[in-house]
């Protein structure tokens, strides 16, 4: 395993985007973030920047106007790369299922990785989603080197 | 405005949708000219859902819980300022301990929202390990939530003619009890904000919105108190807050300092207000059932953290509303935020947008498609 996807496992940076929450689930990934949860301990950086994210975190339902942001957000992050679809919102389109400028889930958009159901998440299902996702990317890591 | 000023290139840059500071989508566009800026443009629109619509589609006992997914910081107040609809629509009475526990509950809600904001706020001028200290208090909270409602953001407790859940002698004290931690260990960090100089440093004499400005703009809740005006909703008395001791916090310095501090000494406001309604509450009923739908016209305005909310439900007798328009605090206060920043430096553009708490998922109750896109 080369220097890079060694780093990117020990120490992913997520990157958040909100795409139509409400807040709630937001609000909870800052939680995860501070003392009490502390993702930190794995080496989770919060950053703003997606050309040096790894993991693209979305909440909520995708919608007519915000769909191009989302796209342009995963198109600029390098790969391996990884989304995690927060909240029931962002997996279905959940209680905002019928509203008239809502697409549905963000797998209508962007391929998603893991989902994490809930309304709102609680912090320790985003850590154990985060997890998850850090072993699909150790498996990635893993075939690339076999090819 | 005027696009050149003394022969000086303008520059325009974009400031979101998706920007590190702000946890929402908003796009501001800053024209500035070197460090300076000359004018704002705003451009919202990427939350909206159509929540006002769904509404309509709905049966309104459901809608309880779409409401309270317009916010999920202020969720308690749409929920409740949602059955307050409702319950005057159809002439519902409210029992005395059920407006009790509502009040209660708000308070929590205001309590949390307020220690997150203070913690956004910390960050957004570099002080990191504050926002985690104010972080990690805030918690307390939580568990509170938890220990009421079963979730930590979701209390959903309204129903209409009351509430669905009561609270025992043991989770009373429970409450005194946390709030008195919860105090303890609060006071070093509003010492902090009262007298740190580097806090004022940062905040003093930025984004100043005068009183007269404030008021012709509409600004609401800590905006406006921070200017001076003690405008707040709860001393109409909705619920169980006329029968509860408490003034508005007002500060007059008009900036940035000043809102912060509104809403430094609102947190301990709430916890006073709690402490009050907990010993008054009376025992009895907590729901009062009624079939009737609802009918006529009803306005029901609720004071949020971030100011007042406003809801206006039209009911034609029918399982669906003819109408129900929401503003909320947000909206109103973009006006008053393109006024605060103009003149200010690019530095300085964090601490301004975040004085007014922004939460762009409650304001977004319009928006703009592309034709071609949609």
């Amino acid at each position: 395993m080369g220097l890079i996807q060694k780093s990117q496992l020990k120490s992913p940076w997520v990157l958040h985007f909100d795409c139509g929450s409400c807040n709630g689930c937001d609000i909870e990934i800052l939680a995860a973030l501070t003392p009490k949860f502390d993702l930190e301990r794995f080496g989770i950086v919060n950053i703003g920047d997606p050309k040096q994210a790894d993991v693209l975190l979305v909440t909520g339902p995708a919608n007519k106007r915000n769909h191009r942001v989302l796209k342009n957000l995963y198109n600029q992050m390098p790969q391996p790369k990884l989304v995690i679809a927060v909240g029931t919102c962002a997996c279905t389109g959940g209680v905002f299922h019928n509203c008239p400028n809502v697409l549905g889930g963000v797998d209508n958009v962007v391929p998603v990785d893991v989902y994490v159901p809930g309304c709102a998440v609680r912090p320790e299902q985003i850590i154990d989603a985060v997890v998850l996702a850090l072993n699909k990317l150790a498996g990635l890591a893993q075939s690339e080197e076999e090819e | 405005m005027s696009k050149q000023t003394k022969g000086n290139k303008l520059t325009v840059f974009p400031y979101g949708p998706q920007h590190p500071v702000l946890p929402e989508p908003i796009q501001l566009k800053f024209v500035v000219d070197e460090e300076k800026i000359v004018d704002v443009l705003p451009n919202i629109g990427y939350v909206h859902r159509g929540i006002e619509r769904a509404i309509e589609l709905n049966d309104y006992r459901r809608n309880i819980y779409i409401c309270e997914r317009i916010c999920g910081i202020c969720n308690f107040m749409h929920g409740m300022a949602y059955t307050e609809t409702i319950e005057k629509l159809t002439d519902t009475v409210v029992p005395v301990r059920a407006s009790y526990l509502r009040t209660i509950w708000a308070e929590l809600a205001r309590l949390q929202s307020h220690m997150l904001w203070l913690g956004l706020f910390a960050e957004s001028i570099g002080f990191e390990s504050l926002f985690m200290q104010i972080w990690k208090i805030r918690e307390i909270v939580l568990d509170l939530n938890e220990r009421t409602g079963g979730h930590r953001i979701h209390l959903s407790t309204n129903r209409i003619g009351g509430v669905g859940k009561d609270m025992d002698a043991n989770l009373i004290s429970t409450y005194f009890k946390q709030l008195d931690k919860l105090q303890k260990n609060y006071d070093p960090i509003a010492n902090l904000f009262h007298k740190d100089a580097a806090f004022k440093e940062k905040t003093q004499n930025i984004g100043i919105l005068p009183k007269k400005i404030a008021n012709h703009l509409g600004a609401v809740g800590p905006v406006i108190r921070g200017s001076g005006i003690p405008q707040d909703m709860r001393t109409t008395g909705y619920e169980a807050y006329g029968e509860l001791d408490f003034k508005p916090i007002t500060y007059d310095s008009e900036d940035v300092y000043a809102r912060a501090l509104v809403r430094v000494d609102e947190t301990y406001q709430s916890m006073e207000i709690m402490r009050q309604a907990l010993k008054q509450m009376p025992d009895g009923p907590i729901l009062n059932k009624n079939e009737k739908f609802p009918e006529g016209t009803a306005i029901v305005r609720v004071e949020q953290p971030r100011g007042e909310c406003f809801y206006y439900g039209i009911g034609n007798g029918t399982i669906h509303l003819e109408r129900c328009k929401i503003r909320t605090p947000t909206m109103p206060n973009i006006p008053p935020l393109l006024h605060m920043l103009v003149g200010y430096e690019v530095a300085d553009i964090n601490p301004i947008v975040h004085s007014i708490d922004p939460c762009i998922s409650c304001t977004e109750r319009i928006t703009y498609v592309n034709k071609e896109d949609a």
